[in-house]
């Protein structure tokens, strides 16, 4: 077995066993709304069509949108309620809802399609409507309530990918990873796990149903039985196998520890969780700081691939105690400021608001900068005799520019726009593994590159230079939440790493995981990282 | 004693015609009466307003000088006996708990309601060893009616109401259970209103029989009654017909 298949199989446990508790949970809340809503619009038929309308709509909006809002929502309500926007929470309010639409519909059409015959007698023999629901409605029903619980099942566990960059860990984390890091194992294994849990969830509802289609009690026992022991089974996992194997580095969880050592460690105060975004760079990062804490003797939960400004959010909220944040998305993003001062002056001036608006306490800059920065393919760039952003304005209404999922809209890019009076003749966003192959294929002529980016070697881009400072500076800076900023021991565990790392290092670490040959995994990317800064402390 | 005074039943917003039109009719204790008529005549639109299926929007109806509209219905159907025109078993019970549904709501301990399932079952000529755990689906359409008999008989209701219970049966069953059925009324003692359509299934059963058109009473008496002075010429045109029938059979059975 590869190191890398190693290494995914590894974190399988977890995010298996995470993957199942948002199913059961938010499938367990699906069927609690559900029936209960449904069985009360067949004996109200004016609620009827709008219950199946709204869970009709609710099912139309796309998983990841719903995920997206239900995340806003709780952000909205936080001053009034304590519950957290991030993680398991919105997570499962986005997938209860989403499981609604089947068990609605079918429960509403499993009564009503009850024989009249056979409610008539119900009533006629002196059943009160209670009676009639409970001995007769529902029984009859059941088949085709559990069809419904079925189709509800598969879909919840489809959607729960999606859960990932909301902050909450599942099968997501394999597919957002690798699509970032080109690590097509780690998408096979995810596919292979998400396909695996929905068949087997599948088969086993279908057995359910067949039972009570049947009236046959040991069927109906056995499916019960096959389901508790995979999701019990699911659920257990990552404590199973923290316990039998000395699972390494498993993100997410702290597991290389048995459970009661790390309850102990949690009611220390020894875990601290380290937030990650979701590209190659972050995932790196974050398992740096990760071995660093742990060498301290902290436990560490990895909570990765965090929608860009979640990360902020959460680390403000203090759901996490450590992030990489890069200057000028603080201070565009966060600070909404529009103008772009000089660098000196964004750093100082960040400082001071994070720590009085969030309590956030800026450790240091890690010494290198993750700037945004136009490139294009280096042969076209010299026949053109572009060599700056300025060189550009007269071509730009012939070429299509790609960015990533959010620079368009970021305030860096109306800036550049305006400085250099550039007017594209179109805007393409993709992921950012697939920008830098449209770029390689002419698809696009410019891309909004990282400028870490190890990928702007492999694919011989060249940086266009920015002579009217039209971007901000984007030094990557340590950030604790003001928890772990006030503890000394974590401060002294990762402060090592301020201005320890420079942009040539950081490039050649991106391109061991991301290139397609040799490829590392993140955890080996990281020690090499920890071993080239020892040896530059130690020179 | 079940006495209608003045009972109307109209559906809707008062446009139609009433499905049934200021109805008298008293059902003595002990009788079987049958309501005939043709469909739509209003004859089991009277049988359900009883029990309250149905709620009437005139006059009232009394048992034993009680208005019914007073009493709970739910209490009122788990006193009558119903078997109804679609036998209406549950198909997710067995034989036997179909018959101790009734039992079981007026929360009868178990082993009497056991100890009744096995008497119902005999009562209605099924075997108890071989019959009680079966399904509904598994049975013939006979032995399903008798199941229903049985079932509207459980908590020994005085009055029973029948709403066309042997109309989907096969002549020969439905024969069979006519005569058992009228032995059971007997025998018991029971109060019984039956609706249909059969004028031969009147005429044989009935104590008295009540003719209904478009929703009025037009025609009541003994089946003897009906066929020497049917009175409305309605009423004698529907005798015409099992009379006719029975000169053609004796013609056949004389080597016509």
């Amino acid at each position: 077995m590869s190191d890398n298949l190693r290494e995914q199989l590894a974190n399988l446990p977890v995010y298996l066993g995470q993957h199942i508790l948002l199913t059961v949970v938010a499938l367990g809340a699906g069927i609690a709304i559900s029936l209960p809503l449904a069985v009360s619009v067949t004996r109200w038929q004016p609620g009827r069509w709008p219950l199946l309308t709204a869970v009709g709509v609710i099912q139309t909006v796309p998983g990841l949108a719903l995920l997206a809002l239900a995340v806003a929502v709780l952000i909205a309500v936080r001053p009034w309620t304590e519950v957290s926007a991030f993680g398991f929470l919105p997570a499962v309010t986005a997938l209860t809802l989403y499981s609604m639409l089947p068990i609605v519909r079918n429960t509403v059409t499993g009564i009503l399609e009850v024989d009249p015959a056979i409610t008539e007698a119900a009533r006629g023999l002196g059943m009160t409507p209670t009676q009639r629901l409970w001995r007769v409605e529902l029984p009859l029903a059941l088949p085709v309530i559990i069809a419904g619980v079925r189709t509800a099942a598969v879909w919840v566990v489809g959607t729960a990918t999606l859960s990932t960059p909301v902050g909450q860990p599942s099968l997501g984390n394999y597919l957002f990873g690798g699509l970032q890091t080109q690590n097509w194992t780690m998408v096979v294994v995810g596919c292979i796990a998400a396909a695996g849990l929905a068949i087997a969830l599948d088969a086993l509802i279908a057995l359910l149903e067949k039972a009570a289609s049947a009236r046959s009690v040991w069927r109906g026992s056995a499916a019960g039985l096959g389901l508790v022991m995979l999701l019990g089974g699911g659920l257990a996992a990552p404590t199973l196998a923290a316990t039998w194997f000395d699972a390494p580095d498993a993100p997410g969880l702290a597991a290389d520890r048995t459970p009661a050592e790390r309850l102990d460690a949690d009611t220390r105060g020894r875990v601290v969780r380290i937030g990650s975004k979701p590209f190659t760079e972050q995932y790196i990062l974050s398992a740096l700081i990760g071995r660093r804490l742990q060498e301290a003797g902290f436990e560490v939960e990895r909570r990765e691939n965090l929608g860009s400004s979640l990360g902020f959010q959460a680390l403000g909220a203090g759901e996490i105690d450590v992030l990489v944040e890069y200057a000028g998305t603080v201070w565009t993003n966060y600070m909404n400021r529009e103008a772009i001062p000089p660098a000196w002056h964004v750093l100082n001036a960040m400082e001071g608001w994070l720590a009085d608006e969030h309590g956030i306490r800026s450790v240091g800059t890690l010494g290198f900068e993750n700037a945004y920065a136009l490139a294009m393919r280096r042969e076209l760039a010299r026949e053109l005799g572009i060599a700056s952003i300025a060189d550009l304005a007269d071509h730009a209404p012939a070429m299509s520019v790609g960015g990533d999922y959010e620079i368009f809209d970021r305030p860096e890019w109306r800036s550049v726009r305006q400085r250099y009076g550039l007017r594209f003749a179109r805007e393409v966003v993709y992921d950012s593994t697939f920008m830098y192959r449209a770029v390689r294929n002419d698809e696009v002529q410019v891309i909004t590159a990282y400028t870490t980016d190890a990928r702007l070697d492999v694919y011989d881009l060249t940086l266009l230079a920015d002579p009217l400072e039209a971007l901000p500076p984007y030094d990557a800076i340590l950030l604790l939440s003001s928890d772990a900023g006030s503890r000394p021991d974590v401060v002294a565990a990762i402060e090592p790493l301020v201005g320890a790392i420079d942009m040539q290092m950081m490039r050649e670490a991106s391109h061991m995981v991301d290139r397609e040959q040799d490829k590392r995994t993140v955890t080996e990317a990281a020690a090499w990282l920890a071993a080239q800064i020892e040896a530059r402390l130690s020179r | 004693m079940i006495r209608f005074r003045e009972v109307s039943k109209r559906y809707g917003d008062g446009d139609a015609p009433p499905a049934v039109d200021r109805l008298s009719l008293e059902v003595r204790d002990g009788e079987l009466l049958v309501l005939l008529g043709e469909s739509g005549c209003g004859k089991t639109t009277t049988l359900k307003m009883i029990n309250r299926l149905i709620e009437p929007t005139g006059g009232r109806i009394e048992l034993d000088g009680q208005d019914v509209q007073r009493l709970d219905a739910v209490a009122l159907r788990r006193k009558i006996g119903y078997v109804f025109q679609g036998i209406g078993l549950f198909p997710h019970l067995s034989v036997a708990e179909n018959v101790a549904v009734v039992p079981r709501l007026l929360g009868w301990p178990r082993r009497q309601i056991a100890e009744r399932v096995d008497e119902l079952l005999a009562l209605v000529n099924l075997p108890a060893e071989t019959m009680r755990d079966r399904n509904p689906a598994e049975l013939s359409g006979g032995q399903q009616q008798r199941v229903g008999v049985a079932r509207a008989l459980a908590a020994r209701p005085r009055i029973m109401l029948m709403d066309e219970p042997f109309g989907a049966l096969d002549p020969l069953t439905r024969d069979a259970l006519q005569e058992e059925y009228r032995r059971l009324h007997e025998e018991l003692g029971l109060t019984t209103v039956m609706v249909t359509h059969d004028m031969t299934e009147a005429l044989l059963l009935a104590d008295r029989i009540a003719v209904m058109r478009t929703g009025r009473l037009i025609g009541l008496g003994t089946p003897a009654e009906l066929l020497t002075a049917p009175g409305h010429a309605d009423v004698a045109a529907m005798m015409q017909t099992p009379r006719r029938h029975a000169a053609r059979v004796e013609a056949l059975a004389g080597g016509g």
